[in-house]
């Protein structure tokens, strides 16, 4: 599978990923994206590198008189030369981590207003990440968000007033950015979509059904 | 192009028929390349292999020695309280020696290797949940041996990242440290005027250059 990708994901938050540090919701929409799109997965790697870089040369401390003993003692207990547990791999347009938030399973929508639909993947303190599904042609009501919202295009396109997203880029928004974002017309649009502070939605309605949506 | 392989060892095995350990072969094999001028891999790189493919406990000692000082340093400066620190670094130098098998010089230096062992096992203590993982690459069927042209590439990566690191004026440094130690949130970095993400990453090309190369070929 092979894409174009014209939108990325921003150094700060792969750095953020590599150290882990970045919240989980995004932590998924960064793991479904290198895993769309080789320049961030090379991007992934340098950072890695450049992490290994401050362990080379971050200062050493003295080790206890026994430490180097004990684990040359322990080579010799038996482990497990298994493989790594395999990532769960991709199905249809969902890439293995969001199959892996899906548990394998097929997403279960539910509806949100205006033909949209959501599926809740991860809820909790770091924020949320859910997938929308917006028919051809249809806004996602209007909305603003306290913190960073994060948007992986999985299946459509959508434009917005910064610019169109297509099939594996990232729109990265910021808590300033009130946006309408709309889906192309030619095929539903499906979105992997991560906030670290609740979504509001602008219109009264929608506000008034929150609590219900759990958005 | 070198390819320190098996041949090599065994080639050089006969020459001398003493009683050597893996490492040793691994030392000689790396004179005879050198004296035909030809590149080499680092010491790291050497050790990790001999570990990977003859669980080399000697060339683990030497791999320990250059390592757990750093990873006790670097998991106190990451906020692990004295205490712990040295059950941390074990459980990682452990987990070094029990995935050997998964170490890939192609894709990592052994510092960003031990870099990531070192970062989950701090992520696993911290949180319940590991962090979401990309999808895994169409692993090569064969067992070829690496292509010494891209360990190369990756090795030389990480001298010049180093080199990168060192020239940084003091408060830079601090600031790439506490990104790759877990100081800092994403929105410090975004938000550090002057780190130099940038500079540091661009000195990273080569291997990358390849490393892109090669992914398109694993899809």
């Amino acid at each position: 599978m092979t894409h174009q990708t014209s939108h990325h994901i921003p150094d700060a938050l792969m750095a953020a990923y590599v150290s882990g540090t970045l919240p989980r919701p995004f932590a998924l929409v960064v793991a479904s994206h290198v895993s769309m799109c080789d320049d961030c997965r090379a991007n992934l790697h340098a950072h890695e590198a450049a992490g290994g870089a401050v362990l080379e040369s971050i200062g050493e401390e003295r080790l206890s008189g026994d430490l180097r003993s004990k684990v040359m003692g322990a080579l010799d207990d038996a482990f497990d030369m298994a493989p790594e547990p395999a990532p769960a791999k991709r199905s249809g347009v969902f890439p293995g981590p969001v199959m892996e938030a899906l548990k394998g399973q097929p997403p279960k929508w539910k509806r949100l207003g205006g033909g949209v639909r959501q599926c809740i993947l991860d809820m909790g303190a770091e924020g949320s990440a859910r997938l929308l599904h917006i028919p051809a042609g249809n806004p996602v009501p209007e909305h603003s968000h306290g913190g960073l919202e994060l948007t992986l295009v999985l299946q459509g396109g959508f434009s917005d007033t910064t610019g169109h997203f297509d099939v594996g880029d990232v729109e990265v928004a910021d808590g300033d950015l009130e946006h309408v974002p709309v889906a192309d017309m030619e095929v539903d649009c499906i979105c992997l979509a991560a906030t670290d502070a609740p979504l509001r939605f602008s219109s009264l309605m929608p506000r008034i059904l929150q609590p219900f949506f759990a958005i | 192009m070198l390819r320190i392989n098996d041949d090599l060892i065994a080639a050089e095995k006969s020459a001398h028929p003493e009683p050597s350990t893996g490492i040793a072969t691994v030392r000689k094999a790396q004179r005879v390349a050198m004296m035909k001028n030809e590149a080499v891999y680092s010491e790291q790189t050497l050790w990790m292999l001999a570990i990977k493919n003859k669980r080399d406990k000697q060339a683990f000692g030497l791999l320990f020695d250059h390592f757990a000082p750093r990873l006790k340093g670097f998991v106190i400066r990451a906020g692990a309280p004295a205490g712990q620190a040295e059950d941390i670094v074990q459980d990682v130098m452990l987990s070094v020696w029990r995935k050997a098998h998964l170490f890939d010089p192609e894709r990592a230096q052994v510092s960003s290797w031990i870099y990531q062992i070192a970062r989950n096992r701090q992520i696993d203590i911290i949180r319940k949940e590991g962090r979401p993982m990309p999808e895994a690459l169409k692993a090569e069927q064969d067992e070829a041996e690496p292509d010494a042209g891209q360990v190369l590439a990756m090795e030389q990566e990480a001298d010049v990242l180093r080199e990168a690191l060192d020239r940084l004026n003091p408060d830079q440094r601090d600031m790439i440290e506490k990104a790759y130690l877990g100081e800092l949130t994403h929105s410090d970095i975004a938000d550090a005027t002057g780190l130099p993400l940038g500079t540091i990453k661009s000195r990273i090309r080569l291997g990358l250059e390849r490393l892109r190369h090669e992914l398109k070929d694993l899809r």
